[in-house]
């Protein structure tokens, strides 16, 4: 069946305009379809389309706290089990929920290779709470928690962490990482996804214009950039093979990251220094020069 | 059919008799038992159920939330510092109304780290919206796990319970216990048929969703109320339960009563110890009554006013302590008593923390406290027992 046209992720919410992630979601359920159970990590997403008694849900949904989407949706799977039913659970999480404080329930939950999908939606920062920087924060973000000042001219101090690499090296059934601007790439993965038996983990960039500091209009030409640049490369890993990660997109002609770095009010302190440019761009060079032979679209 | 099982065997039980349909479990001592009982139940095709190996006792709450959610009969166990973990989870499940059954083997929380048997972990939850029982032996721990599932799912109350066993005391060590044929338990609960919305996709509903300030309160008042509605079913349980199986259970169960003069209150293992101290007392002609009690949450004011009113002194026994006031059954005891009029001394004993023996000599010296008090003589409100107070004083530089 095709859900395309229907919509499970009902319009009126209170997500931001020019936020990512609704586009994400209702995407992800349209390709999903009604048989469908969603767990929702604590964070933007769960309070800006829940607010009882109203919801944004046409599909059955969970909410326990902020660490435990995986956990929680590891025992509705095996309630499925128990009862003989075949559905798709899908867990939503945020940065924080996922590489954080979440990251020991999604470990456990991907371990143990329950057939649930795992959505990352990453807007690089703790945004519920307004901004605070988080594992997958990148390096040189201005956060509320890595303030710009005299004394620390960068922001956040340390890199990104490589969640969807560390998710496959669990083994884990499938890895990619996704972009909503690169629509088809994303869309390819996400019905991959759900096609396997077995813990998936999808990585997706979402812009958050508050937190990111850009205008609502810009978000998917910014996530475009993110991407372009080779900041976000989108590639895939079956059963933890990550010799084989398959890179499915390459950009013919890379976009210096400075064109990425000046749309965004968090970045705007690297722009007076080269040399934080110049660093940023070494280390998005080096990744393609290690592994972009694993692109084979 | 008699067996001879350990504590955590009578838990393991209880969800094997009860068709639980998922177990995510933790190991931690002195509860690894139940989720090992259960994994070699699962192995034999014994049992038909999910068993979730998960990774945290935090994961083992919020995955039977999932499942409970999804509609099915759910059972965990966990002690002291995994309870502990659970705590934020622990209101969630409640706040929920979902109808989980959890074993504790009951055990000192740390520092110092400490293994052996007492309230502690289970108390700290007292406000987590659960309710509370406690075990005398390993036949209630049996009998009280089958029964916390009837009284949880009834559709008046959807509450979550826990089922405390004594660590070692009771979780380690073997016991004669009566285990019930299947069929007997089937009939006794009923086929598992959940009472409240599930994550059904033929009728999608939002669960665990965000409530505001002119909502919130009302789904507070729904719980206090379904914890006050408990009261009755529990009753009505106990007794259907007495009526199938022949064995008698009260929120709180008195014995040696009448004329009693002191009474003294316990709660799980220490009340075998208690019972034959009190039958010797009672040889002895000392008027000294015995009430053991097996439910705290909800807490039992209404038969605790009735039983207690005429007595002079309560000497409540217990094996937990809240820095700064004194133990949580006094609290509770004193606070049920603060509006009426009829109303005994009641007098507090800390005891067996951290699994310190509980013997006839530790109970001597709280009868021998309770007297004085009834003697009229001035005694003090908290009664550590059994500890060397010297050498605390000395270290704390007040000696």
């Amino acid at each position: 069946m095709n859900y395309e046209k229907e919509e499970f992720f009902a319009p009126g919410h209170g997500m931001c305009a020019g936020c990512a992630a609704p586009i994400i979601v209702r995407w992800i359920l349209k390709l999903a379809g009604p048989n469908t159970i969603v767990v929702n990590a604590t964070g933007c997403l769960e309070v800006a389309t829940t607010a009882y008694p109203r919801t944004s849900w046409r599909v059955p949904w969970l909410h326990v706290a902020f660490e435990n989407a995986a956990a929680a949706a590891s025992g509705i799977e095996a309630a499925a089990k128990a009862k003989g039913e075949k559905l798709n659970i899908i867990a939503f999480g945020g940065d924080g929920g996922t590489a954080d404080i979440g990251f020991q329930a999604l470990s456990g939950m991907v371990e143990r290779g329950h057939n649930v999908l795992y959505v990352l939606y990453d807007n690089e920062a703790y945004m519920n709470t307004g901004i605070q920087r988080s594992g997958a924060t990148p390096w040189g973000a201005w956060t509320t928690t890595s303030k710009v000042g005299n004394a620390n001219p960068i922001g956040k101090l340390e890199p990104k962490k490589p969640v969807a690499r560390i998710i496959a090296a669990h083994n884990a059934k499938y890895v990619a990482t996704a972009n909503p601007a690169f629509f088809q790439d994303f869309k390819k993965k996400v019905q991959k996804a759900l096609s396997y038996e077995g813990a998936k983990f999808l990585h997706v960039i979402s812009s958050c214009t508050t937190g990111w500091r850009h205008d609502p209009s810009k978000t998917v030409e910014i996530m475009k950039l993110a991407t372009e640049t080779g900041l976000f490369p989108l590639w895939e890993v079956v059963d933890g093979d990550l010799e084989n990660m398959r890179i499915t997109y390459k950009p013919k002609k890379f976009k210096p990251i400075e064109e990425y770095l000046k749309t965004q009010g968090r970045f705007r302190h690297l722009l007076k220094n080269p040399e934080y440019v110049k660093k940023i761009q070494e280390q998005i060079d080096a990744w393609w020069a290690k592994y972009g032979h694993h692109y084979n679209p | 059919m008699k067996v001879m099982i350990r504590g955590n065997e009578s838990i393991a039980y209880a969800f094997k008799l009860a068709r639980v349909k998922v177990i995510p479990a933790y190991p931690i001592t002195p509860s690894t038992l139940v989720p090992e009982k259960i994994s070699e139940f699962i192995a034999n095709g014994e049992m038909d159920a999910q068993f979730i190996t998960v990774e945290s006792e935090h994961s083992a709450i919020s995955a039977a939330i999932g499942a409970s959610s999804h509609g099915v009969r759910v059972g965990t166990a966990t002690a002291s510092q995994g309870l502990a973990l659970m705590h934020e989870v622990l209101f969630i499940a409640s706040g929920m109304r979902l109808p989980i059954v959890m074993g504790i083997g009951n055990r000192a929380l740390s520092a110092p780290i400490n293994i052996w048997c007492d309230h502690q972990d289970m108390m700290a939850q007292r406000d987590t919206g659960w309710m509370q029982f406690y075990a005398e032996s390993n036949q209630e721990g049996l009998d009280l796990g089958i029964m916390a599932y009837k009284i949880a799912e009834d559709e008046r109350i959807l509450l979550p319970a826990m089922v405390g066993i004594d660590a070692f005391v009771l979780t380690h060590t073997v016991e004669p216990v009566e285990l019930p044929e299947q069929k007997e338990v089937d009939d006794f609960l009923g086929e598992f048929v959940p009472h409240y919305v599930t994550l059904d996709p033929e009728k999608p509903a939002t669960l665990g969703s965000f409530g505001f300030p002119e909502h919130y309160m009302e789904f507070k008042y729904g719980q206090w109320i379904a914890m006050e509605r408990a009261k009755k079913v529990i009753d009505e349980v106990f007794q259907e339960f007495e009526e199938r199986f022949g064995r008698k259970y009260k929120k709180v169960y008195p014995e040696f009563m009448e004329d009693a003069e002191i009474v003294l209150i316990t709660m799980g293992s220490m009340t075998s110890t208690t019972r034959e101290f009190v039958r010797k007392l009672r040889a002895e002609g000392k008027k000294v009554g015995l009430l053991k009690l097996t439910v705290f949450r909800p807490f039992p004011k209404e038969e605790l006013r009735a039983l207690l009113k005429d007595v002079p002194v309560v000497a409540v026994v217990e094996r937990n302590i809240s820095f700064g006031f004194g133990g949580a059954v006094y609290a509770e005891l004193a606070a049920t008593f603060a509006n009426e009029s009829n109303k005994p001394r009641i007098i507090d004993f800390i005891v067996g923390l951290g699994g310190r023996d509980i013997t006839f000599n530790t109970l001597g010296k709280v009868v021998e406290i309770a007297e004085k008090a009834a003697k009229g003589e001035k005694v003090d409100e908290v009664n550590w027992i059994d500890v060397n107070k010297e050498a605390v004083l000395k270290a704390e530089g007040l000696l």
